[in-house]
Parts: C-alpha cells; structure tokens; sequence
C-alpha cells in the first residue's frame, strides 16, 4: 500500500501524479475463505478490515453484487452523531464516535471527519420535554449534548430562521462532537486498509445460495461468481438482507423502504452544522463541495426500487424553505433513494443467528452511516469470537422474543 | 406517488391510503395458549418480500376500508387489489422491463 503523507503527495504532485497505483486489487474468488463477508458497504468493508487487523483472520473476502460503496453508504446525508436515549444505543452509537474520530489515522485515509456539531430542533413543547430529556440522558452516559435557547440555536447557525413560521423553534440540542464524513472515503479507506491487509474485495458477485452441512453449520456460499467455501459469513447486506437470510430460512423483524435525500447546486460556504428537525421533517448539511445535502423521510410502502415518491422529498424542501427561507431560490441537482431496513424498535441487530457460523449486522434503518466504524468493528468481533462483544451483545434477533426492546422508535418518535 | 385502486372506490392518490404491513397474519384465537417465540412470529418477523408482495391497506381519506393487495416490490407496481376475507388472486407473470 502506498502510503499517504504531506512528503508522498508533494513527491507525487512533483512527478506528475503518474505513479500512483490503485488503492486495491481487483480480486477473483479464491475457493476458500477463513470468513466471508456478504455486502460491501462502509459496514462489510470495515467488518474485514477489523477481521484483519484486529483478529488476525488471514483469508477475508467482500463480497459485493454491485460496485463497493454503490449502496447506502454512497446514498445516506453523512451526519453523525451519538446522542441516543438508552444506555445500550449511547453505548454503541458513541463507540463508534469515538472510532470516528481517529478513523482518518488508522486507515491512512483522509475521511473528512468533520465535528461540525448537529443541532436538533424542537418546534413544540413536547419536542422541548423529549429533547432535554435526551440532553440529561446523555449527559449521564458520558455523551456529550446541550439544550440550547432558540436565540442560542441561532447564534450557532445564523441562516435559521426561529419566530415567523408555523412551527417557530422554542430550542434545540447540540452535540457538538457530531458531524459529518465523507462517505465515499469511508468505503475507499476501509477497502484499501483492508486489501492491503490481504483481503480480497470481490465486487459484481451476487450471493445466490448459502450451503450448509450436516450438522446445519455454513460450509460454502453460492455465488454468480462460482461457489467458495467457507465456516464463517457475515451478511451485512442492508435494505436486502431479508432477501439473504431467506435463502437459509431466516426471517428477520425488518421491512425495508425506500428513503430518499437529494442535493442542491453548489453555494459558497454558508451552512456552518448539521439540522435536524424531526418534528417538520428535515436534515440538512452543507457539503465540502458547496451542495447542500438534504435528507428526506422513508415512504409509506416497502419496496427495493432505490427510488420513492416525489411528494416526500418536496415535503422536505418545505420545511427546509421554512426554516432557512435564504434556500429558498436555490435549486436542486439530484435526487435518489435507498433502501433501508427498519426494526420495529429501530435499534439494529448485531449478532450471531440460529445458524452456526452465520452472522447478522443490520436493521440500522435510517441511521446507519453514523454507526459504520462502531458496527464494523462490533460485527468483527462477533465474528471472529462466536459471541457479541458486550456493547452489542442486547442488540440480538432475540430481544423481540425476549421483551428486551432498545425502543429508539418510541425515543424519537420518528424516523431518525 | 402511485395510483392505489381501492376495491371500492376505484383508482385514487396514494396520498389517500394509508401502508399496513405484510397481509394475511392471522392473530391466534387463543392468545393464552401462544408461546414466546410464537407471538414474536407474529408481531415482528416479516417476509419482507423482494418480488410480488401481499399486503394491506387502508383507504383512510376516503371510504376509510382495508383491502389487501399485491404489489411487486422491484417496481412498486400493483398487480392486484382485493377485499378482505378474500384469498390472493394468483399472481399475473412478472411485467415486463421497462425497456
């Protein structure tokens, strides 16, 4: 691996940039791995890496159907942040806060992490009973997050507008160590910290089957690539991970809906945060490129078509044009959709299934981008130990059987 | 935003109708005699269907009725509705791509 430093680029930079070699290999299936991960998202790519790096595992393969990072990871608004109300979400979110935040230097990858600080609002007074009650929740768990007057939130982000509008802005929390990344870097760095460890990145190689032996344990996948043996796999497949499991007969608590985010043309630097409302339904940041990224809310239906209704994303441009009436000429460029799996309690699953040797990370619904190095990390260790590592160990299938619910759905109230 | 035929009210706005999940879950009629892992089965886990999907609806801003329906979900296009009570009509052969 080349690595990245002030002294290669400029060496680079004097020679013309022409001896630069790809950040990874383009791998064929090998016919046997120590582990095998489905989905080659930022989740599935570190969850290799970490294989690698962590636990030594010396045979990784990614499998991905598509191109890496084609997923959600290249189709979410990049916000992160940790500030969840149950312990176990402040736990595992700020886990992977933490990993945020020297990500950059452990891969030799500039992720663009940047703690900008992400300013939720509240418009009403239930939204003002909810919020402190997550800014004192957090606070005892060590994350941090402060309740802000409206004349406050405006000092921190002066195109909000908080009096003439219909739901005005009675106050709003800041967790300042949030922000946004990069996150086709996410996907890049991962994969190329993770080649260089050895691990074969597979893209255009769809699993089609899973085979298990005698004893009910996985022994190979099969895949339009060829079949590859293998004792360990770890679907991190996203919006399509009901669709892998039913080829052991796994159903999962998910549904999977289309969520939608859509960016503006270009604009000097002027949005200093992130913005979240969830009340008037929008999430808005400004990108190092200058477009506003904007997110918008799931549609009513499920569905794989990596598109959704237009009235949903215009229901975002609303309440985006009513908070920020400067954006309101601005227009837009691009619109998408992805496809994301949602739980009922909307709090993921990180765990091992009924299956021996068959592993699960999903459910992260529409906040899954925030947790990418804490549930690649956790996933690893799931994997290579054969049981959760304790900060994901309630995140299992069985706590909807068990009563045991992690009930961020009824926390927020709303899709988050 | 699709175009939801209701069966009986005819074709109208998405807007109108609201989503109610995966159809023909039937609750058991003796909710004592049901085991954990059972009711677990029938409040949480979901086929999540990828291709022809039954599931309910609710004509909510209008007649206000439920009736199921059958949709594909690569393409969200509906190749049937019908009312409750009523078993799936057998599902037409896949449309074809759009070219």
């Amino acid at each position: 691996m080349q690595r990245f430093s002030a002294l290669s680029l400029l060496g680079r930079a004097l020679g013309g940039h022409r001896s630069w070699t790809p950040q990874w290999r383009r791998a064929a299936p090998q016919a046997a791995y120590d582990a095998i991960i489905v989905g080659g998202g930022g989740h599935g790519l570190g969850t290799a890496y970490y294989l690698a790096a962590e636990h030594r595992l010396r045979k990784v393969a990614v499998l991905e159907k598509g191109w890496i990072g084609g997923g959600n990871t290249g189709r979410n608004t990049t916000i992160i942040r940790s500030n969840y109300l149950f312990d176990e979400s402040a736990a595992l979110y700020d886990h992977a806060l933490q990993l945020w935040e020297t990500l950059s230097q452990t891969l030799n990858y500039n992720v663009m992490f940047s703690p900008r600080g992400v300013m939720m609002l509240a418009h009403t007074v239930h939204d003002v009973q909810v919020i402190k009650r997550h800014v004192h929740a957090n606070r005892a768990n060590g994350v941090d997050n402060q309740w802000l007057s409206a004349q406050q939130a405006k000092e921190f982000c002066p195109p909000l507008n908080i009096g003439d509008i219909r739901y005005p802005v009675l106050g709003a929390a800041l967790q300042r160590r949030g922000g946004t990344a990069r996150h086709d870097a996410v996907a890049w760095g991962y994969a190329r910290a993770a080649d260089a460890l050895g691990v074969d990145i597979i893209e255009n190689c769809e699993v089609s089957g899973i085979r298990r032996n005698e004893h009910g344990a996985v022994e190979a996948v099969e895949t339009t690539r060829g079949l590859i043996r293998t004792p360990r796999i770890g679907v991190s497949a996203a919006g399509h991970t009901s669709v892998v499991m039913k080829m052991v007969g796994v159903r999962l608590p998910l549904e999977s809906y289309p969520l939608q985010a859509l960016v503006s043309e270009p604009v000097k630097p002027v949005f200093p945060c992130v913005v979240m409302s969830n009340t008037v339904h929008a999430y808005i940041s400004q990108s190092d490129k200058g477009e506003l990224v904007i997110g918008a809310g799931t549609d009513a239906y499920t569905s794989y078509t990596q598109r959704g209704g237009l009235h949903i994303s215009a229901h975002a441009l609303e309440a985006v044009c009513e908070l920020f009436p400067i954006f309101r000429r601005l227009r837009m460029l691009r619109n998408w959709g992805g496809i994301v799996d949602v739980t009922p309690d909307r709090s993921p699953i990180i765990a091992k299934t009924p299956v021996p040797g068959l592993y699960v990370n999903c459910g992260w619904g529409t906040g899954g981008f925030k947790a990418t190095p804490g549930a690649a990390h956790l996933f690893a260790w799931t994997i290579a130990h054969d049981e959760p590592h304790p900060i994901n160990a309630p995140f299992t299938i069985e706590r909807f059987r068990d009563g045991h619910l992690i009930d961020e759905a009824a926390a927020a109230a709303v899709a988050h | 935003m699709l175009l939801i035929s209701c069966p009986y009210c005819g074709a109208r706005p998405e807007l109108e109708f609201t989503h109610g999940g995966q159809a023909h879950l039937a609750r058991a009629r003796e909710p004592a005699a049901v085991g954990a892992q059972d009711w677990a089965d029938f409040l949480y886990m979901r086929d999540n269907t990828r291709g022809v999907h039954a599931e309910r609806w609710r004509h909510t801003h209008g007649c206000g009725r439920f009736f199921n329906a059958l949709r594909d979900t690569t393409n969200d296009q509906f190749i049937a509705t019908y009312r409750l009570g009523e078993p799936p009509p057998a599902a037409a052969p896949e449309p074809e791509a759009m070219p």
